[in-house]
């Protein structure tokens, strides 16, 4: 009970760590926030090249929306994806980073991972809006599905927060987790269906390897991200009810690990 | 003096415990290799390897409310490790801390401040670190900055502040949480003298607010004046714990006894052709020591040898406290001693026939230079350091030095 009393009390310290962290990204830069609609469109740019162009990639168009547009396809699932692998970095360097503050002040830890996350979450939903406004550019009417667009954003929260809450303190206890990472994204990334469509998939190969596919919790949420803002229409129950239970199960054993194995954050940094 | 059930008693105080460490051990890892990696992990089958030291070894004390709490010992000895477990920052490995009232530590000043971010920004972010909300802090906003005395940089980000600007920002926000229990670490030798004495006054308006104070302190005299009780602590356990002042001799007394004399610490310059080559301490007894009491009979020999004729030389003593605090520096030239010429060996006497110096270690500086004091042939910082134990005058109220002065009562007659 002290425990959901005290992260309830340090509500002000996250408001207040989050700014640090959103304050901090861009100072002394010119275009500072334009930064982190920049990254986005430069390898949205990119990937549009090489995959829709030069490769002639040519997903499906929406079903039912008819849109068919790669750039608009990748992006449905790249801003997604670019919150998970930004929080899974920014939150591993966290406690790394806050060693200064972990050794002098006392307060819940883990308040700076999850500043870590609502900052990333905050530049995920900037994104989003612009994402949205070009949708309904391009004649998506995507208005009605946002609230269960930020519903699903929520959820990914949960999963988001999990693994960052495990990576900042793994990271603490063996530092080349940080080159691990680096090599884990991008496995991942090309394991989930951002720059091609589940069904080249479907495709390819089938069976266990397809069920472990499947099994992706990332592959599942590029999916609903897309049925609800490119397809324009409702995720599969089976989808929904394994985001929803792999996100609240990552969680709690984010929320373990990081207990277990704080009280010697202040020695071992 | 048992030292498992310590109860500091303090007549101006309800007595209630609000700090209570029952049976604390903490055990730190000492790691044979610093092999953070996986690979290592893995090979190995287990993390690296690693020797205990027990920093704290079964400690209890219980600290009243109001008390102001001075914790003493050599380094190592485990006190800033106390601390740190009283303000959760760490967890002990046995036993159990219990802690009423809120805390503010006073570890590092400005721990946090983020260098890009206004003053004005980093007040709210320490702030809220030290577990104010927003809107405590909005109140005490003005208060902070000026007792800082940084209206005008406020705005300012703050990597542009002086190291002095930035302690007085930090300390000005840590000490406005207006905690019940405040937990300082030597933070108050830093700043300027100005601000020195403001943190000085600062904190004994919270004695007088009847606040408590667990002061973690190398500056004994800083123990002596501002706490009642002080604990001693050696090796992780509860040497002795008592009335400050008494502890304080106590430890005084004791501390590098065994210790090697003459042994050199600091810096050394100048042209060479003639040096200092020792420093000594001649004790009452007539031999060289490095340990003496208050009002003791000493002389301070300082032995040279000159490579080449030196016409007039001047010798010079400078002796000085652990914390910098320059107490005095007598030289020949001014006592108008004159030394006509040096050449080969000899030594120079300076003879105290009562020494002021108050309980506390010090340090003796030495030179050798021309007559104008221009040129230094040698100069030896921190030659030889030493250690005064309590002696006649015997003054518990703490200070450098005592004036060696007579009371006398005079009463009007009517």
């Amino acid at each position: 009970m002290t425990y959901f009393a005290e992260v309830a009390g340090s509500r002000d310290l996250l408001i207040n760590l989050t700014l640090r962290e959103l304050r901090g990204k861009y100072k002394r830069s010119v275009l500072g926030w334009g930064w982190s609609l920049i990254n986005p469109l430069a390898t949205m740019a990119i990937f549009t090249v090489v995959f829709s162009v030069l490769l002639k990639s040519n997903p499906a168009a929406g079903d039912p929306s008819g849109l068919d547009v790669f750039a608009l396809f990748l992006l449905c699932g790249l801003l997604p994806w670019n919150y998970l692998s930004n929080s899974m970095t920014g939150g591993m360097y966290s406690l790394v980073g806050n060693a200064n503050l972990i050794k002098k002040v006392y307060f819940p830890r883990e308040v700076l991972v999850a500043a870590n996350v609502a900052s990333w979450l905050f530049s995920f939903l900037i994104e989003m809006a612009v994402l949205w406004v070009a949708l309904i550019a391009f004649g998506n009417m995507v208005i009605p599905w946002i609230p269960a667009v930020l519903v699903l954003m929520l959820i990914q929260t949960a999963f988001v927060l999990g693994i960052a809450l495990m990576l900042s303190v793994l990271n603490v206890y063996f530092r080349d987790t940080q080159h691990l990472i680096g090599i884990v994204l991008q496995v991942w990334f090309y394991g989930t269906p951002i720059i091609y469509p589940l069904s080249l998939v479907q495709q390819h190969i089938s069976g266990w390897l397809y069920t472990l596919y499947e099994a992706n919790p990332m592959a599942q949420f590029a999916q609903a991200y897309r049925n609800l803002m490119y397809d324009l229409r409702w995720p599969t129950a089976g989808n929904i009810t394994y985001v929803v239970l792999v996100s609240a199960a990552t969680l709690v054993a984010g929320a373990l690990v990081f207990r277990r194995f704080e009280g010697r954050l202040a020695e071992e940094l | 003096m048992d030292p498992r059930a310590p109860q500091a008693d303090r007549t101006d105080s309800d007595g209630r415990p609000v700090i209570v460490v029952d049976g604390v051990t903490k055990r730190f890892r000492l790691y044979d290799e610093r092999n953070q990696s996986l690979k290592a992990a893995v090979m190995r089958g287990r993390r690296a390897r690693y020797e205990e030291f027990l920093a704290l070894d079964d400690i209890s004390l219980t600290v009243p409310q109001g008390a102001t709490i001075g914790l003493i010992g050599e380094n190592g000895s485990g006190k800033s490790t106390l601390l740190k477990c009283m303000a959760r920052i760490l967890r002990p490995d046995a036993g159990t801390i219990s802690v009423d009232g809120k805390v503010s530590a006073l570890l590092e000043l400005g721990a946090g401040f983020h260098p890009e971010l206004s003053g004005r920004e980093n007040v709210y972010l320490n702030g809220a670190i030290l577990g104010l909300s927003s809107k405590e802090l909005d109140s005490r906003f003005d208060s902070i900055v000026e007792f800082a005395g940084l209206s005008r940089f406020i705005d300012s980000p703050v990597k542009n502040y002086s190291s002095g600007m930035y302690v007085r920002l930090g300390f000005s926000v840590a000490i406005n949480v207006s905690p019940d229990i405040l937990l300082v670490d030597e933070v108050l030798a830093v700043g300027d003298e100005q601000f020195q004495t403001k943190c000085a006054e600062k904190f004994a308006d919270l004695r007088e607010d009847g606040k408590t104070i667990v002061l973690v302190s190398h500056a004994l005299g800083t123990v002596r004046t501002m706490c009642e009780q002080a604990v001693w602590l050696e090796h992780g356990k509860v040497r002795a714990i008592g009335t400050a002042g008494d502890v304080v001799d106590d430890y005084v007394s004791e501390m590098h006894q065994g210790r090697a004399e003459g042994e050199s610490h600091g810096g050394r310059w100048g042209s060479g052709e003639a040096v200092i080559e020792r420093v000594e301490l001649i004790g009452k007894e007539g031999r060289p020591t490095g340990h003496i009491a208050t009002g003791d009979d000493v002389t301070i020999r300082l032995h040279y040898r000159a490579d080449e004729p030196i016409p007039r030389p001047v010798f010079g003593v400078g002796i000085h406290t652990m914390g910098g605090v320059h107490v005095t520096g007598p030289n020949t030239h001014e006592a108008k001693v004159p030394i006509e010429k040096i050449d080969g060996t000899g030594h120079v006497d300076l003879h105290v026939s009562r020494v002021l110096l108050l309980p506390g270690t010090y340090d003796i500086s030495v030179a050798l230079t021309d007559t104008e004091i221009v040129h230094t042939f040698d100069f030896r910082q921190r030659a030889m350091r030493f250690d005064v134990g309590p002696g006649t005058p015997h003054e518990t109220f703490g200070g450098v030095t005592s004036l060696g002065g007579e009371w006398h009562w005079h009463p009007d007659r009517d």
